[in-house]
């Protein structure tokens, strides 16, 4: 009897230490409570600018009106000038390539190509002011343009193909007096509209997060956090944290998800282990481009049709263009699930004059690999196309698309590819041998913003499973649930046929040799019971 | 013949939590590796790992079990009958002929089933659980960018742990089936349920001539 309390007891005890190992109590997430108390208190400017006599007054040219920044934030303009925004390059250490300059002044995409010898339209998108070809002055502070970031009023835009400088329409005087903080349309302007129209290269960065809710980005959901940009991305002495690797090289300045939220944020072990590997994105960002489309494929080869002699332009069912007689044709998609790259923070780029060495030409390269312990997944917004190439030389050209008027070479009023490549490759310099084809290039950005709600997550299941798994296409490392080793498997499954095919047959054998020897199993065990 | 308690009750309980245990660890083990989809991926692993820290609990209470007691020494293997028995289970079990060992408390293995269990325990068992342990804490580098295992491939882990897994399937099936070769069908397993199974009374001058020896 003693013994039998005894076992209870030690068998309840045991249960019970079971159940306290295995149960996890939900405890509140007090570092994501922290962070959203932090960013719940909304900055407040600490000056009016309206009140200021300096800017009472009538500015004939917006120089004027950084002539006036200058004067009271009189340090400020060295720290612009030092800044990507303002050259267009960087300086780093590039794998492969030693120190070297690189930026928009240089690289290549495959949307728009390029800006070389099309400033006077592209520098809409330049912090200064007068870039119409490449002989910018670049130490001259008059022209740096304060208002594109720090307009509040949302009066100020820039002139189409004006080189930076503002509309005619603006009101110099009350942009002046209401600076400020910049908000999400100051850095809108030209990251949600950049390659010619609202999401066309990021695919995660577009007017839909003006004003947004929590199933698209939790961070800028009006009815969640209403974060701005440089709310992540600050800005100390106007150097911004976080750079994207379309245009950027080296793993310096960059804005990641842990330097708020720590690399454990999860309140589970096994979740927090991923995020030595796995990118928080990689999870976190389920589909980009959840509101409009963005664009995923676009073919400079189809360029130059006419209709009647004119150019024209095609859009789908939903309002996008699909058919353009000066760019070509497009394929655009929503909600689109990522690539998953091997990423370590360091990419290189084709800068012009490179030689294509693969093709697809790769128009940047993300490095990282499995064994690389710096390397994580992340998601990644590839897009495809072709372009205008120098099979002569092999190199891609940098041809020029943009004039006022006919007869400047320019693609978009002429439609002559061999004078645009002509007068492109003449103004960076570079040889052009008079033959050109399009050639396939890729290009990588990676995919950062639309974080989704926690709930929306990816499930274990998107990537460890056999089938369908999201990183399908990453295999240069042993993934439990995707990954299994084929000839195991199936010998495994052999042995354990040969055992229930083995232990079946022996069966059989002792029942019907049992039968032969009249000794029935059924009647023993009768004949045992009764003894 | 007589009814002999032969299975005590802690081997009992560790018996059949430990068959439990290695069931349960079987079926989220095998849904890990990606065989099919039944708790789902998340709740897999998690059950998985407390499955597994459930089961090292238990070894570690029936090693520190087998050593006190002295039960140990039923798992020493023995040759001389080895080739009776597997000719008992091969031929001599189609012919009625009666097993060619006996079963007492003091001897509750017969010379195959020793060997079998002995290279469960010093095989089968330490290949999962090492293995399994390495599969555990594998990790490239952790949060504080500490390398701590990365230089064996986890490919190599996974296969190891999964071939072993493998291996235990197939005993289990074979184990299951040879319970059924007892007195009657059923009475190993009504022994391991109730501890109590009808044995040939132990010879106890033999008995005490094998304490002799062994002292």
């Amino acid at each position: 009897m003693k013994k039998v309390v005894f076992s209870i007891i030690l068998a309840s005890i045991g249960i019970l230490a079971l159940i306290h190992i295995a149960y996890d109590p939900p405890l509140p997430n007090l570092s994501e409570l922290k962070l959203k108390q932090e960013f719940a208190i909304k900055p407040t400017s600490s000056v009016d600018h309206k009140l200021f006599e300096e800017l009472q007054k009538d500015f004939d040219s917006p120089q004027e009106v950084t002539e006036a920044c200058i004067a009271c934030h009189n340090q400020r303009h060295k720290e612009v000038i030092a800044s990507s925004h303002w050259n267009w390059e960087r300086i780093s250490y590039v794998e492969g390539r030693g120190i070297a300059s690189m930026g928009k002044s240089n690289v290549l995409n495959n949307y728009c190509i390029g800006a070389s010898s099309n400033e006077q339209s592209c520098a809409a998108c330049h912090i200064g002011f007068g870039m119409t070809n490449n002989r910018f002055d670049f130490d001259n502070a008059r022209n740096v343009d304060c208002m594109v970031c720090h307009d509040n009023s949302e009066e100020y835009h820039k002139g189409s193909a004006m080189a930076g400088y503002p509309d005619r329409s603006v009101n110099l005087t009350s942009v002046a007096q209401s600076v400020g903080r910049p908000q999400r349309m100051n850095c809108g302007a030209c990251h949600f509209y950049s390659g010619g129209g609202n999401n066309v290269k990021h695919g995660d960065l577009e007017e839909a997060l003006l004003s947004t809710t929590r199933d698209v980005d939790v961070h800028m959901a009006a009815n969640g956090m209403n974060m701005t940009c440089v709310d992540c991305h600050s800005a100390e002495n106007h150097n911004i944290k976080g750079k994207l690797y379309s245009v950027s090289s080296s793993d310096e300045n960059r804005l990641t998800c842990d330097h708020c939220h720590t690399s454990t944020p999860h309140m589970d072990h096994n979740l927090d282990l991923h995020t030595a590997r796995v990118a928080c994105q990689t999870c976190h960002i389920p589909t980009y481009a959840k509101v409009n489309p963005t664009k995923m494929e676009w073919r400079w080869s189809d360029a130059g049709r006419m209709e009647e002699g004119k150019p024209f332009h095609e859009t789908d069912s939903s309002g996008v263009e699909t058919y353009m007689s000066i760019k070509g044709s497009f394929r655009w998609e929503t909600n689109v699930k990522p690539d998953y790259y091997w990423f370590n923070g360091h990419a290189t780029h084709y800068v012009l004059g490179d030689q294509v060495d693969s093709i697809p030409v790769q128009i940047n390269h993300l490095f990282g690999s499995a064994t690389d312990n710096r390397s994580k997944i992340y998601p990644v917004k590839v897009h495809r196309g072709d372009q205008i190439y120098d099979p002569e030389t092999n190199m891609l050209i940098q041809p020029k698309l943009w004039a006022a008027e006919e007869g400047d070479s320019a693609y978009w009023k002429d439609f002559d590819w061999n004078l645009a490549a002509e007068a492109g490759m003449k103004r960076v310099g570079l040889h052009y041998s008079g033959t050109y084809e399009f050639v396939n290039t890729e290009m990588y950005w990676p995919v950062n913003h639309m974080v989704a709600p926690k709930e929306d997550a990816l499930s274990c299941e998107e990537c460890h499973q056999r089938k369908n798994s999201r990183l399908a296409g990453l295999n240069d490392f042993y993934m439990p649930g995707r990954d299994s080793h084929a000839g195991l498997d199936l010998i495994g499954r052999l042995l354990i046929i040969a055992a229930l095919a083995g232990v079946i047959l022996h069966g059989m054998g002792r029942v019907v040799a049992a039968i032969k020897n009249k000794e029935i199993e059924s009647e023993e065990i009768n004949t045992n019971y009764h003894q | 013949m007589q009814k002999v308690y032969i299975y005590k009750t802690f081997e009992r309980f560790w018996h059949w939590t430990q068959a439990a245990l290695i069931f349960f660890l079987a079926i989220t083990g095998f849904e890990v590796h990606g065989s099919f989809s039944f708790l789902g991926y998340e709740q897999a692993v998690e059950s998985h790992r407390v499955a597994a820290w459930m089961l090292l609990i238990l070894i570690a209470f029936s090693i520190f079990w087998h050593f006190t007691t002295g039960e140990w020494r039923q798992y020493i293997p023995t040759f001389s009958k080895l080739q009776a028995q597997m000719r008992y289970y091969t031929i001599g079990i189609f012919k009625g002929e009666p097993h060619p060992t006996s079963k007492t408390a003091r001897k509750k293995l017969n010379p195959l089933q020793a060997l079998t269990y002995l290279g469960f325990k010093l095989v089968m068992a330490p290949l999962l659980v090492i293995t399994g342990f390495v599969y555990m804490f594998y990790r490239t580098i952790d949060a504080n960018n500490m390398v701590i295992i990365s230089d064996i491939p986890l490919e190599v882990i996974a296969f190891l742990h999964t071939l072993g897994a493998y291996l235990i399937i197939m005993f289990a099936i074979v184990h299951v089936y040879m319970t059924t070769t007892g007195h009657t069908p059923t009475s190993n397993i009504r022994a391991m349920l109730t501890g109590y199974e009808e044995l040939e009374e132990d010879n106890e001058e033999q008995v005490k001539e094998e304490n002799k020896k062994q002292e």
